[in-house]
């Protein structure tokens, strides 16, 4: 199993995946899953706990192999998941997005005006700058994972690659880095793919959404791809998609579909889910 | 068939005295270490265990020191370890090997120093021969009583808390939701592994009696799939490499180089790791088949 | 005895750079492991007739990379506790083969300041300047992967490589500090001084140089102490490791209820702000 991975020079189109398939313990998890990204587009990968999101993340890493083709048009950023640091870790927030720069050369950076003022600025584009000093340890979920993109950021990378960024956020938090990563998108003109499981906090600034139901994947714009239609022939069985109030309930078909049914639909999004937005 | 017979029971095995009590001792012993080891392996507090067993050492030093009988230092020492230990406790693993090494650290340094001045006072360096690699071939008859009971102990612990220990192993939120006392059931079960390590201290030394605790737990816990089995597993695995340890070291009494046999901590030690070896592709093998299991039943999405 | 002290001073060094490393993965148990197992290796060497330091050397090579190996099929814990007993009860035949072996064990096993003899110093300096020189050199993917191996994976730096450096660098500098404090001790030099300097510095660069001084301090005091009063250095070595590690954790917990106490006042602070809007 052998997957092409190209990296080329940077250029417009920051991703492609084609024909992508990928086997974990056995089991076929992804199944020719094909969609694009150009830079500065924000693009959602969303899909249930099981779906395939972090493996196929992994897989555009190049840290899983898989069968198909991966092509990047420049560098990639990548903020995994949330984990919790260790509060007493000897690394300030300024330190470990240095390390975004070098943290696989070898030896101990010396002190360059060059180094501090690239954390600078990119502590400043992720609204960070005010605990640049702190411990990343003693930091709340929201801060660390602003450290985290400024740490993906800061090479300027061609694609940022998040992997389910707004789980364990309280709603200010992901409403904040819901539009933390748009404006970075449009400002650096980097391609934003993160993973959910919710695509209702996306809405606003997906441009594309990228849907993995059972290891296979619906792409396209977001109103053309979440539709009762498409969704259902994606899963198997039928699903209802319900929009209230400009957000979108995915749920899974009546009891008398056919048996089978093996995956009923979870993105059920909780009715009182922050405030409406224009 | 004699012939046969003798080339495995060398001459006059189960004629000898000591073998005989080093077979009950280190059974028993083999047997209290497997079961409570079963939860240590569980609880991942392999380290702790191992750090016990050194720490035992200083209570073994020090009760030479004193004059009393070695296994009241060892488990003396022992629990109060476990004690401080829990004391200092954390609750982030890495935190928790942490001060597990401190204690170990500042309890071994202790040891080094009622040592010294156990051999200042007494010259007999073969004391810490025997401490620290085991002497059962030498333990007295009249232990063999404070062996049993101190076991009893141990498992009797272990046997109280073993719905508590098997739940707090697997989450302990799960377990203080359902009205566990997390916290005593933790010192309860380091107890209970101090206990275990003391007494396998006396039989294949303080240095090596983790392997007792951990090796046949590990194997068992990879093989068995139900608690109750692995428990039981775990002991029967223990005394088998015990009692095949005693014989080997028995046996072994001509063999070159320096013939007055090899140590019968190193064929236990020995046969322990060999069964752990032997329990990876048997656990892989195992896993393998359930997830085909699995997969027989499973839906895939159509077309 | 200036050999001691030079000796003394090249594995504190050693120890408390490294040892800030063992701190930071969660590595407690296995520095502690490997120099331990090294222990057969100097009975297997004396058996042989080989320098002590050549097994000791050896045999904390196998260990580390033998605990790695198994720790990747099973229980990493495990794995260390049986690779380490395995080696013990090596030692433990070796030993039994000769019996003129008896009064070294001690010296081994807990350390032997006044036996360091000054034709030690020259492969201890060479193998110290090594182990640091290494980590020196690695010291931006050990600290990348140590905040979370998927950062360093995904920059290319594959964690068993990083995880396999670090090992054998971990049974270097074992067995260059191993002489000096015994088998059993040499890992409190690695893990309190350095326990104590995570906590303190904020930066990783300071954090590094601090654990050397602490770790340096703690051994000089050692020497100094076991000098005096005869006793063993490596009761000095734990009890002050000990030390180390307990005013780590005050500072530490001062430091997270002085955090706490202004993470309350900045957000009583926000939530007048935002009630006043």
């Amino acid at each position: 199993m052998t997957t092409d991975r190209i990296v080329t020079a940077p250029s417009a189109r920051a991703l492609s995946v084609d024909g992508v398939s990928a086997w974990l313990a056995g089991r076929e998890v992804l199944h020719e899953v094909s969609f694009g990204l150009d830079r500065g587009e924000v693009v959602g990968l969303i899909g249930s706990n099981g779906a395939g999101k972090t493996t196929l993340l992994r897989v555009i890493l190049g840290l899983l192999p898989a069968s198909g083709t991966v092509t990047i048009g420049g560098s990639i950023g990548y903020v995994p998941q949330q984990v919790m640091l260790d509060p007493d870790l000897p690394i300030r927030a300024a330190d470990l997005v240095g390390l975004g720069l070098d943290g696989n050369r070898l030896g101990i950076p010396l002190p360059s005006r060059r180094r501090r003022q690239l954390v600078r600025e990119a502590l400043r584009a992720v609204d960070a700058e005010r605990f640049a000093g702190a411990r990343v340890g003693a930091l709340s979920g929201g801060e660390q994972q602003r450290v985290l993109i400024a740490h993906a950021l800061i090479g300027r990378p061609a694609l940022l690659l998040l992997d389910e960024p707004l789980a364990n956020l309280d709603i200010r938090s992901e409403q904040e880095i819901v539009s933390l990563l748009a404006r970075i998108a449009s400002q650096q003109q980097v391609a934003v793919l993160l993973s959910a499981h919710d695509m209702n906090a996306l809405l606003p600034v997906m441009h594309k959404i990228v849907y993995l139901a059972g290891g296979r994947a619906a792409c396209g714009p977001t109103e053309e791809v979440v539709r009762t239609e498409v969704l259902s022939d994606l899963y198997g069985h039928h699903v209802d998609v319900i929009r209230v109030h400009g957000r979108v309930l995915v749920v899974a078909g009546r009891g008398d579909d056919q048996p089978g049914e093996a995956h009923p639909a979870e993105h059920v999004a909780p009715a009182d889910h922050g405030e409406l937005r224009p | 068939m004699s012939y046969l017979l003798h080339l495995v029971f060398a001459p006059g095995f189960f004629g000898n005295g000591p073998v005989r009590v080093a077979l009950l001792a280190g059974g028993l012993v083999a047997v209290v270490s497997g079961i409570v080891g079963a939860f240590a392996v569980l609880r991942g507090q392999s380290y702790a265990g191992h750090a016990l067993a050194d720490i035992s050492v200083t209570g073994g030093s020090g009760s030479y020191l004193a004059g009393i009988s070695p296994l009241w230092g060892f488990v003396g020492v022992g629990v109060l370890a476990a004690a401080v230990m829990d004391l200092i406790g954390v609750r982030r693993p890495r935190g928790r090997d942490l001060a597990t090494g401190i204690v170990r650290g500042a309890g071994l340094g202790l040891a080094a120093l009622f040592l010294y001045w156990a051999a200042t006072s007494s010259s007999s360096s073969g004391t810490t021969i025997s401490i620290l690699f085991g002497s059962m071939f030498t333990i007295s008859t009249q232990t063999v009583p404070l062996i049993v009971g101190l076991g009893a102990a141990a498992l009797a612990i272990v046997g109280a808390t073993y719905r508590p220990l098997l739940l707090s192993s697997v989450s302990g939120d799960l377990a203080a939701a359902r009205g566990v006392a997390v916290r005593a059931t933790g010192v309860a079960c380091l107890v209970a592994i101090a206990i275990a390590v003391s007494l396998s201290a006396m039989t294949i030394g303080a240095i090596l009696s983790t392997a007792l605790l951990v090796g046949p737990a590990a194997a068992a816990l990879r093989v068995a799939r139900r608690p109750g089995l692995a428990v039981a597993l775990a002991a029967g695995l223990g005394l088998a490499a015990t009692w095949l340890g005693v014989l080997l070291s028995y046996d072994s009494y001509y063999w070159p180089p320096a013939g007055h046999g090899w140590p019968v901590s190193f064929f236990v030690v020995a046969l322990v790791f060999v069964i752990y070896l032997a329990a990876q592709p048997a656990g892989a093998w195992r896993a393998r088949r359930a997830r085909r299991r699995e997969e027989g039943g499973a839906c895939s999405p159509a077309s | 005895m200036t050999g001691t002290w030079i000796v003394g001073t090249i594995a504190a060094v050693v120890a408390g750079a490294v040892g800030l490393f063992v701190v930071l993965r969660g590595a407690a148990f296995v520095a502690d492991a490997v120099p331990q197992g090294a222990f057969a290796g100097a009975a297997g060497a004396s058996l042989l007739g080989v320098s002590t330091l050549l097994g000791l050397g050896v045999a904390s090579l196998a260990g580390a990379l033998g605990i790695g190996w198994l720790g990747r099929r099973g229980r990493r814990d495990v794995a260390t506790a049986l690779t380490l007993v395995m080696m013990l009860g090596l030692g433990a035949l070796f030993l039994s083969f000769s019996t003129e072996y008896a009064p070294e064990v001690e010296a081994l096993l807990f350390g032997e300041i006044l036996g360091v003899s000054p034709g030690d110093v020259v492969p201890v300096a060479i193998g110290g300047a090594l182990c640091v020189a290494a980590t020196v050199a690695m010291f931006r993917p050990l600290l990348l992967s140590s905040v979370a191996s998927d950062l360093a994976a995904a920059r290319g730096l594959r964690p068993a490589w990083v995880e396999s450096a670090f090992l054998i660098i971990v049974a270097l500098a074992t067995s260059m500090t191993l002489p000096v404090t015994g088998a059993l001790l040499v890992f409190s030099l690695m893990i309190g001084p350095p326990a104590a300097a995570r906590s303190v510095a904020v930066r990783p660069e300071l954090a590094l140089g601090l654990s050397v001084v602490l770790s340096v301090a703690t051994m000089w005091a050692s020497i100094a102490a076991s000098y005096v009063t005869n006793w063993p250095p490596g009761f000095f070595v734990g009890a002050l490791g000990a030390g180390c590690y307990g005013a780590g954790r005050v500072v530490a917990a001062r430091r997270g209820s002085r955090r706490a106490g202004a993470v309350r006042g900045a957000r009583s602070l926000a939530g007048a702000l935002s009630a006043g809007r």
